[in-house]
């Protein structure tokens, strides 16, 4: 019985010290990514085709998603509104919803599953194949060459990716609330607008550079250090994912109560 | 991981080898966990000359060679190049510059087309154009028996012979004076070998280039050593000239030159 109950206090123990550990490794990995940033030599060409592959790739899957999302939303909040006679909210709560919080966080997600695990994959590949030791004996930094150049890239093409989502969220719910909630046309693209404010959008594009960063840094720390072979590679592939997905949804909540409390 | 109390050789601080020496081991040192896989190597690579590497896989030929350009640090011993001593420190670019190395697995970019993996030391030199580097590459790749046309493919198109000249035609491309080939020959038709051999042949006796090849294949040993050491047990078993090599009475090379299952070296490891 007692062994039973420090065996749960050893393992509680084991994952709180690799959670730190875990955490200290990633921070000395972003600082050197980020010191990187400013010192030559530079990887323009590298930036963007990063860029190309994480954001103009991205379009497709960000914009379905938003699609929908807007869609789903203006029937909810219908339903939810007609309760206590507040349909005429829809439009409204629609733009604030998708720019402010669904916008960004989705778009956050769905990129980090297209996005971390193929960087991960890819950097582990190169791990595993010695490309990161021939880049080494080749007089470059690999974390300069590789890992600078994605997460600069992600960290700009996330609020475009999400600006495009806004959009297109938005556009989702008016086809919604017009075609099939028969509001007016030019009645809902007013309350749409009535009640935005400048600071929904900027705040969720700020989110979206910052998930931007996590979403490439994940994918290369969880490749950088990958183990050897291709399980290797597997268990990068998932970490890279689930550690991406779990600090969006956790600096979402860090980042809304500071936009909340400015 | 290294213990103080066994290896301290700053305590024993020894002479800079001769400088007629271009890379010296000294009592190096390497374990993986609770696997020594180097336990005492000594091994000198005279200027200009071409030592080779011989031992049974997995005994750490490929370990050796990258703790001397620095791809891992070796727990205790020294390491020397050119009369400097480099174990535990970073190698700064101006010596990477003079060393060429091919991996074993080849390690070619696979986001990058054939020619700007071979000029890929090249490009950093920002007053070559990406012209001239792959009419530098071009040159180097039908050096090593591949065509033109062969410069604007991806790694991924290649047979792995292929590769292998790749990776070759990438570690000689900014003409190095220390030249690393692990394994150059392996899984190359016995024409291609000898296109490889005799190219390593002259680099070192045209160019003056030092290489340090590690091979399993005794015609490519005879064809470009002018030293051979062989490595078992983590230790240096035996080193000599080329012309030796059938005439020494070391068991462990007798063995592995004749190709015999029977003798020092036990065919399971
Ligand atoms: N990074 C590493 N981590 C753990 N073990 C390693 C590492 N690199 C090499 N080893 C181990 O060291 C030993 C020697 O490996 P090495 O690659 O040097 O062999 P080798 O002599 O080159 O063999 P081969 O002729 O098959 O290429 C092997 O047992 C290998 O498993
Ligand atoms: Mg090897």
């Amino acid at each position: 019985m007692i062994s039973l109950v420090l065996g749960i206090f050893a393992g509680i123990g084991a994952t709180i010290l690799g959670l730190a550990r875990f955490t200290g490794h990633a921070f000395v990995f972003a600082g050197s990514a980020v010191s990187h940033i400013f010192r030559p030599p530079f990887f323009p060409g590298e930036v963007l085709r990063q860029f190309m592959k994480i954001g103009y790739y991205s379009l497709p899957v960000v914009g379905m998603t938003a699609l929908f999302t807007g869609a789903v939303l203006a029937l909810q909040i219908y339903i939810g509104g007609s309760r206590f006679n507040a349909e005429s909210a829809v439009a409204s709560i629609v733009a604030i919803g998708i720019t402010r919080e669904l916008g960004p966080v989705l778009a956050g997600l769905m990129v980090a599953g297209r996005v971390s695990s193929a960087i991960a994959a890819e950097i582990a590949t190169m791990r595993v194949t010695e490309q990161i030791d021939a880049l080494v004996t080749l007089s470059t930094n690999p974390i300069k060459y590789l890992v600078t150049p994605r997460v600069v890239a992600a960290t700009l093409a996330l609020p475009l990716l999400v600006a495009v989502a806004d959009s297109i969220g938005i556009l989702g719910g008016f086809l919604i609330g017009v075609e099939r909630l028969d509001f007016n046309a030019a009645t809902y693209i007013r309350n749409t607008t009535e009640f935005l404010q400048l600071a929904d959008i900027t705040s969720g594009l700020w989110k979206a550079a910052v998930f931007g960063f996590i979403i490439a840094l994940m994918g290369c720390y969880h490749g950088y250090y990958s183990g050897r072979g291709a399980q290797g590679v597997g268990r990068a592939t998932t970490n890279a994912v689930v550690s991406a997905s779990i600090l969006i949804l956790a600096s979402n909540y860090v980042l809304t109560e500071l936009f909340f409390s400015a | 991981m290294r213990d103080e109390a066994q290896h301290s050789p700053t305590a024993t601080a020894r002479p800079a080898p001769d400088p007629s020496v271009m890379i010296a081991m000294r009592n190096v040192a390497k374990s993986f966990g609770p696997k020594n896989v180097l336990v005492d190597v000594s091994l000198e690579a005279p200027r200009g000359q071409s030592v080779v590497i011989i031992g049974g896989s997995g005994t750490g030929k490929s370990v050796t060679i990258k703790s001397i350009i620095g791809l891992l640090e070796p727990d205790a011993g020294e390491i020397w190049v050119d009369g400097v001593r480099v174990d535990r420190r970073k190698r700064g670019d101006a010596l990477l510059a003079r060393f060429g190395m091919l991996f074993q697995g080849g390690a070619l970019f696979d986001s990058l087309p054939v020619w700007e993996n071979v000029a890929f030391r090249l490009r950093q030199d920002k007053t070559k154009t990406a012209a001239d580097c792959k009419e530098i590459a071009v040159e180097k790749l039908r050096r090593v028996g591949l065509k033109p046309e062969t410069a604007d493919l991806f790694p991924a198109e290649l047979s792995g012979g292929m590769q292998k000249r790749v990776g070759v035609a990438r570690a000689i491309a900014a003409d190095p004076e220390i030249i690393f080939f692990d394994e150059p020959t392996t899984g190359l038709d016995p024409i291609m070998s000898g296109v490889i051999n005799e190219l390593i042949r002259e680099l070192v006796v045209e160019i003056g280039a030092t290489a340090m090849t590690i091979t399993h294949d005794m015609s490519s040993v005879r064809a470009i050593a002018d030293r051979v050491a062989m490595l078992h047990e983590g230790v240096i078993q035996w080193e000599g000239p080329v012309s030796e090599i059938d005439s020494t009475l070391n068991p462990y090379v007798r063995q592995f030159v004749q190709g015999l299952a029977e003798g020092p070296i036990e065919a399971v490891r």
